[in-house]
This record gives C-alpha cells, sequence and structure tokens, in this order.
C-alpha cells in the first residue's frame, strides 16, 4: 500500500471518514504518521475552539475579580481558584460524573457526555479561569494615565473600556495569554487519556499514538512523531499571537524597543 | 468505617502523599538549576551552546508533558545502562540491541538485579525527578531568560562603567535583581508543577491520583475483606481538596516571598513598599 | 524505572547458585489491578492467583523471585527494556506480542471473553454499543464485529458505563467479569462468548530463552501433579488442565 493510498484511506480517520477499521499488522512509519496526524484533528479542534469561547468569559471573569462589588468579586475569585488550583484530570473526572447524572435528569445534556461537547466545555472554563487571572493582572497595571486621560476626553463607561481600558489590557496580557494558549493546545492530549471515552476508534493525537505503541510494543516511534506534530503545532500558534502582537502594539514607537513583556502566566 | 481507611493498602496512599511532597520538594530545586543553565546557555556568546539551549527551551516546551513522559524515561533508563555498560563491561561481545531487546551485561544492569528493593525504589524517583526536572527546567529557563532581559539595562551599563568584569556584572548585579521579575513566572510554573503530578504514575510512581483510582473503584467481597461499591467520586473529592489546599498555601508562600523580593528595587511594587514606610 | 517493589521476595528454595540465565534475582512484573489474576490485597501486596502462581514456580524453578507492579501500557517496553525479567500478568499469548517477546508455555486454558449486560438486555453483539478497555485484545474485537465500540481508560469504568447505560454491553475476560457478575444483582451474562486470545502464559525477553525454559519446565511440573488445575479451582480462572 503505497503513502498516497494510507493517507486517503486514513487522514479523516479520526472524525470518522474513510476506512472503519485501523491499520492491524504491518505498520509502517506513513501509517503512523497520517493517522496520528489525523488525531491532531481533534487536538485542533477542541484547543482552537476552548480558546475563542474562553477568551470571552475570561474578560468577564477578570472584570468581576477586579469589582468592588462582592457579589461579582467573590464568585469570580472562587471560580479562578478552584479551576486553576486543581489538576485537569480530576476536573474532567468530575465533569465526565456531572454530565451522566444531569443526562439522566434531563436529556438536553446527553451529548455532553460525548467528547466533543463535554471535553470541550472543562477545557473552556479551565482556560477561561488561568486567562481570566492573566487578564484580571493586566488589568491593574493599566497605567492611570491612560484612564485619566481618557476621563480628560470624556470617554466614560462602555466606551472607556472598549477604547481604553480593554485594549491595553489585551497589550499587557498577550505575551502570558500566548503561553495559556500553547498550555491549553497540550492539555487538550488529556482528553481521551484520563476524561472521556472514546467512540469507534475515534480519537485525537495521543489516542493513535498510544494505540501504535500498544500495537508496535515500541514507544520510541509513536510518541516522538506526536511531540514533532505538538512542537509544529507550538511554532504555529507562536507565530500567530506573535502577529496579533504586532497589531495590538502597532501604534507604539517602534524604534524605542517596546519594553519587553514578561512571561508571567503559565501552567 | 475507620477501618477502611487504615487498611494496608491504605496506607499506600498516604505514603504516596508524602512522596509526591518529597517529590516535588526535590524537583523544583531540580528544575530551577536546569533553567538557570538552558537560560544562561540560550543567552551565551558561543553560537552553538546558544543554540543548545534555544533548542532544548523550544523543542521540550512545544511538547505536551504527557507525550514526553510516555517515552523519555525508558530513553533514559536505557542510556544511563548503555553508559554504564561501556564502561564497566568493556569485553562484552554480544550486541546490545538484540531483536527488541535491550540487553547490557549483568554488572550494568541500573540498579543491579540483587539490589534491595528500596536502591529500585529510589532509582526509580530520581529518574522521574530528572524527568519532570528537564521538563519544567525548559520552562523554567524560558521564565528565567525572559527575567535576565528585564533587568534594567543601566544597572548593567553602571556595572560595567565601575569596571566590572563580565562574569561580575553577571552575577553580582544580574543574578540578583533578575529573582524579582522572574518570581511570577516561577510561581506559576510552581503552580504547573504540584497539577503535573497525576502524571506521575507514567514515570513509574504511583501517585495520589493513582491510588485514588485504585481504592475508590468497586471491591469485590471476594478480593477484600473491605468491599464496596464505585466510591472513586469520594477519593477524588479528597484529592480536590487537598489540590487546592495546596495551592492555596503556596499562593501565600510565595505572596510573602515576592513581597520580600520586592524591598529596595526599583520598580513600581518597590518603590511603593518605599513610600508606604 | 516504572517499576516499584511492593512486596518482600518471594520464598526461594535457592541453595545457593541454582541460577537461570545467570539471574541472581529473577524480576516478576505484573499490573496489580486485575482480579483474580493479580491485585493489591488490603495489605498492600500482591495477590491473586499469580502471585500464588508465580511464588511457586520460583520455588519449582529454584530461583529467588521478587514482584514489582508495572502500569499495563508500558509493561511489554519495560520488560525488552530489562527492568524486570518476567511478566505475570493475565498476558493472553497472541501472535502480535509473540513477535516482540517470547511465552512460556500457558498455565490457563484459552480464556473466553463475555459479555456482561443490564438484566433483561435484549443484547445485539454485532450492531449495539459495546464498551470495552482502550488497547485491549477485546476493543480490537468489537472494532472489525460491526458493532459500535466505546473506549474506557479502565476497566472500572466499562462497568459503569453499563451500568448507567453508555454502553449495551461490556466485553472482557470471563475470568474478571465471574465475581463482577456474580456480586451484582442487575448485572448479568449475554449473548454468547467469543474466544479472542490464546491462553496465558508468561511473558519473557526473547534472549532470555535459559528462563523461559525454566518456568516453562516448572509449569510442566505443576500441570504433571494437578497442583495447577487446584489454583484454576480455587481462583475460578476457567478451565483446568
Amino acid at each position: 500500500m503505497s503513502c498516497a493510498e494510507i493517507f486517503a484511506d486514513y487522514a479523516l480517520r479520526s472524525i470518522g471518514i474513510g476506512e472503519r477499521l485501523l491499520p492491524r499488522d504491518n505498520f509502517t512509519l506513513c501509517h503512523q504518521v497520517v493517522l496520528i496526524g489525523s488525531g491532531l484533528l481533534w487536538n485542533i479542534y477542541f484547543g482552537t475552539l476552548a480558546l475563542l469561547s474562553g477568551f470571552f468569559l475570561a474578560t468577564a471573569i477578570a472584570l468581576g475579580k477586579a469589582s468592588k462589588t462582592p457579589a461579582f468579586r467573590l464568585p469570580a475569585t472562587w471560580f479562578i481558584f478552584v479551576f486553576r488550583g486543581s489538576p485537569l484530570f480530576i476536573q474532567f473526572f468530575f465533569a465526565y460524573f456531572l454530565f451522566l447524572s444531569l443526562k439522566q435528569i434531563l436529556p438536553v445534556f446527553a451529548p455532553f457526555t460525548a467528547a466533543w461537547l463535554g471535553a470541550l466545555t472543562v477545557l473552556f472554563l479551565n482556560t477561561a479561569a488561568y486567562s481570566a487571572e492573566i487578564f484580571y493582572g493586566a488589568l491593574l497595571s493599566v497605567p492611570k494615565g491612560d484612564l485619566d486621560a481618557a476621563d480628560a476626553f470624556g470617554f466614560s463607561g462602555w466606551r472607556k473600556f472598549r477604547r481604553i481600558t480593554w485594549p491595553t489590557m489585551l497589550r499587557l496580557a498577550w505575551p502570558a495569554y500566548t503561553n495559556e494558549a500553547i498550555f491549553l493546545f497540550h492539555a487538550t492530549t488529556l482528553v481521551y487519556f484520563s476524561g472521556f471515552p472514546a467512540w469507534q476508534q475515534r480519537g485525537d493525537a495521543l489516542y493513535y499514538a498510544r494505540y501504535f505503541a500498544d500495537k508496535t510494543f515500541n514507544p520510541f516511534v509513536p510518541y516522538p512523531i506526536l511531540a514533532a506534530y505538538f512542537v509544529l503545532l507550538t511554532l504555529v500558534i507562536i507565530a500567530i499571537f506573535g502577529r496579533m502582537n504586532t497589531r495590538l502594539n502597532r501604534h507604539l514607537p517602534q524604534d524605542t524597543h517596546p519594553k519587553r513583556p514578561r512571561m508571567t502566566m503559565m501552567r | 468505617m475507620i477501618c477502611y481507611l487504615t487498611t494496608g493498602k491504605h496506607m499506600a496512599i498516604y505514603t504516596a502523599v508524602a512522596t509526591v511532597l518529597i517529590l516535588l520538594a526535590v524537583t523544583a530545586p531540580t528544575a530551577l538549576a536546569f533553567g538557570f543553565a538552558g537560560a544562561m546557555a540560550a543567552r551565551a556568546r558561543f553560537i552553538p551552546l546558544q543554540w543548545l539551549g534555544r533548542a532544548y527551551i523550544a523543542i521540550v516546551r512545544g511538547v505536551p508533558d504527557i507525550a514526553f513522559f510516555l517515552f523519555f524515561v525508558i530513553a533514559l533508563d536505557q542510556g544511563f545502562e548503555w553508559l554504564r555498560h561501556k564502561w564497566s563491561c568493556p569485553d562484552w561481545d554480544q550486541p546490545i540491541r538484540q531483536g527488541n531487546d535491550f540487553v547490557v551485561c549483568d554488572a550494568a544492569k541500573l540498579p543491579l538485579n540483587s539490589a534491595p528493593q528500596w536502591i529500585h525504589e529510589s532509582y526509580g524517583f530520581a529518574l522521574a525527578v530528572l524527568t519532570f526536572a528537564i521538563v519544567f527546567g525548559a520552562f523554567a529557563a524560558n521564565v528565567l531568560f525572559g527575567a535576565m532581559r528585564a533587568v534594567p539595562k543601566a544597572q548593567l551599563e553602571t556595572a560595567a562603567a565601575y569596571g566590572m568584569t563580565q562574569r561580575q556584572t553577571f552575577w553580582r548585579i544580574l543574578v540578583p535583581q533578575m529573582w524579582v521579575f522572574a518570581l511570577p513566572g516561577l510561581s506559576n510554573l510552581w503552580m504547573v508543577l504540584i497539577k503535573a503530578t497525576p502524571l506521575l504514575f507514567l514515570l513509574g510512581i504511583e501517585d495520589i491520583v493513582y491510588w485514588a483510582q485504585e481504592l475508590g473503584g468497586t471491591k469485590n467481597p471476594r478480593f477484600t475483606d473491605y468491599p464496596h461499591p464505585d466510591w472513586r467520586m469520594w477519593y477524588f473529592l479528597a484529592l480536590l481538596v487537598f489540590y487546592l489546599g495546596f495551592t492555596w498555601v503556596s499562593e501565600r508562600v510565595l505572596d510573602r516571598i515576592m513581597l520580600r523580593l520586592t524591598r529596595g528595587q526599583a520598580t513600581l511594587g518597590g518603590d511603593a513598599q518605599r513610600t508606604a514606610a | 524505572m516504572k517499576t516499584i517493589l511492593i512486596t518482600t521476595a518471594a520464598l526461594a528454595l535457592t541453595a545457593g547458585t541454582a541460577f537461570a540465565g545467570g539471574h541472581s534475582v529473577v524480576r516478576l512484573g505484573t499490573e496489580g489491578a486485575y482480579p483474580p489474576y493479580n491485585f493489591i490485597n488490603d495489605a498492600g501486596e500482591v495477590d491473586g492467583f499469580e502471585r500464588e502462581l508465580g511464588d511457586e514456580l520460583c520455588a519449582r524453578a529454584e530461583l529467588e523471585c521478587t514482584w514489582v507492579t508495572n502500569d499495563w501500557d508500558s509493561i511489554i517496553p519495560n520488560l525488552v527494556s530489562g527492568n524486570y525479567d518476567a511478566i505475570i500478568a493475565g498476558m493472553s499469548v497472541t501472535d502480535e506480542r509473540d513477535e516482540v517477546i517470547d511465552f512460556t508455555t500457558n498455565y490457563t486454558q484459552p480464556d473466553p471473553s463475555v459479555y456482561l449486560a443490564m438484566d433483561g438486555m435484549d443484547l445485539d453483539v454485532s450492531a449495539g454499543v459495546i464498551a470495552a478497555q482502550s488497547n485491549t485484545i477485546q476493543s480490537a474485537y468489537i472494532a472489525s464485529s460491526g458493532a459500535t465500540l466505546v473506549e474506557f481508560a479502565t476497566p472500572e469504568e466499562t462497568i459503569s458505563a453499563v451500568r448507567n447505560g453508555e454502553a449495551d454491553a461490556v466485553l472482557a475476560d470471563r475470568a474478571y467479569l465471574l465475581p463482577i457478575a456474580d456480586e451484582s444483582a442487575d448485572l448479568s451474562f449475554a449473548g454468547e462468548s467469543v474466544f479472542i486470545g490464546g491462553g496465558v502464559g508468561m511473558g519473557i525477553r526473547e534472549s532470555d530463552t535459559d528462563l523461559r525454559d525454566a518456568f516453562s519446565a516448572a509449569i510442566d511440573s505443576m500441570k504433571a501433579d494437578g497442583s495447577l488445575n487446584a489454583l484454576i479451582a480455587k481462583w475460578e480462572i476457567g478451565e483446568g488442565f
């Protein structure tokens, strides 16, 4: 079987398109590269959607934590503490348990016991908590002068937030937020590893890497392939976030080295 | 009820708590050492060393820790045994790789097959610490690298003006001042390290999550005097409390250290302390 | 390495230097999470059918043995890497495994895999949703049978999946499911049993032929005098020899 055929059969296997049965014997390097790459689609799916949706919740929670009203501040603080203070391993366990119980009561929750929605929800809440802490830290460091200037220009309320506070906060938080994005993508490998069941052998990159490690009894081929994929993915994330960073900072004078933001938050 | 929690098997989970705590205590300074070496390499003038440092940071940071743990320990172990084999059995004539087997002479086994159990355990523990340290060392290196660049240039220029050598400037000016910039990142790393402990079982350390899963699972009366249904929920709840508590304590301690480090620094926090005093 | 010694050395009748293949101490690797084959008892020690069997085999082969537990996923890589000398962990002899390691003669008859479902479930084994532990011979079997396979990380979760309706049935070794079926009023065997694996044998490195032969001889002697059958009956492992 040529590599092109293998690619046609298995490139989309992780989402159920192509050959139904996984290869059983005569594993070639091509099999491993194609299938593990196919699984990577799930990692990208989980990571991207959780990051995008988590971004908005994180902004809201960061504002909540910075709020003077205890009704906003306390829940936000606790949310961040619980999700940042416990291993994802345990969060997945409880989430699966919870979704199963909810499913018995309300049928609406049925899809949540599947990874595509259930695990996504957990990752969404998890990354929201981590990002919120980063945004909160950045919010506190927004220069007072910027806000005074906004007042002087007659900005207030929503407009002040939208035009001044929020962009400055993002600019300050960006390097740490990049780290969070990297960690989130790495964390997606836990989904099928411990948390949620894999249906019809549709799993993520780690799932297929383990499949090959189990079949060939040789961990030194599939896991390095997986590692290489993730190094590439990480480079892509860094490139994309770097672009956005340039955009966020485009109004600043470029010749004087913009103060190199510190790597403050990571998971 | 109390009998359930005091079986010999439960003693294992209590030991595991101690193991995890000791491992964290040993890993943190080791990882910091790796991080320091990595950061120094990354900013070295000698180009190959600089590449080495940067490659270490980029590659190890880019790989999910699970993926790394799944093959790296075995590789590390084989690497050590191979070195020892070359050293202690120079006249061994058989190949080391026989088909799938990795065969070294008996004297090169790490630890020796006949070694008492505690040596085997300690060796496994040491390998786990080393693997953790290599992974988290890369993150620490990244943080320290950033921190070294964050130290105001003027400080270093002043040192040079005073006639300090490169080396003196590095150790007497840069290193003492970088910690305050590194601490937020390092604290975060510590929190991450705590939460990576459920992966310890991949490294052969039976950690608390492993035991919670094992002890909480349904126990059939045929194999135990203390049967019970699926209690994993409660064991995991206990773990949740443990991790949250540990995080809470860590946060308090790290806040104190930060306060202490900020004292007298030319930063916003340091200024605030000065005006408050 | 991925090996943690749990128990003390097995009793060994070594009269000094009766080693097989130059092993002064033979390290036996097991999983410790698969009753009745092997599990950790209340005292925190490896126990079960294979514990008794292994101790007896070591005594007969005049070897000094120690027990080591290792995670199932990496049990073969750690054997070939030399972190222990034999696997005795309810491992069925399969062609795939036999290519990588050697097996002693089997010490159990091929154990059928059976389906366990909720009472009164009308199970369709070729179209229903069947749970299995990931990366087992059963999961591979279900994948090719046409049924919808759902894989969980631990055997415990496969049983809960049946209870909470996520899966119609679970497919696993009969010896593993039997005590569970006996103790649970709501679960019972369904459908027909299938033979997937061969019998269970000890896994030994391919380069370690002396050790393999020593254990095979000990197993044969236990088969011959009926003591193996007595152990199989005691732990309800299945058919005797």
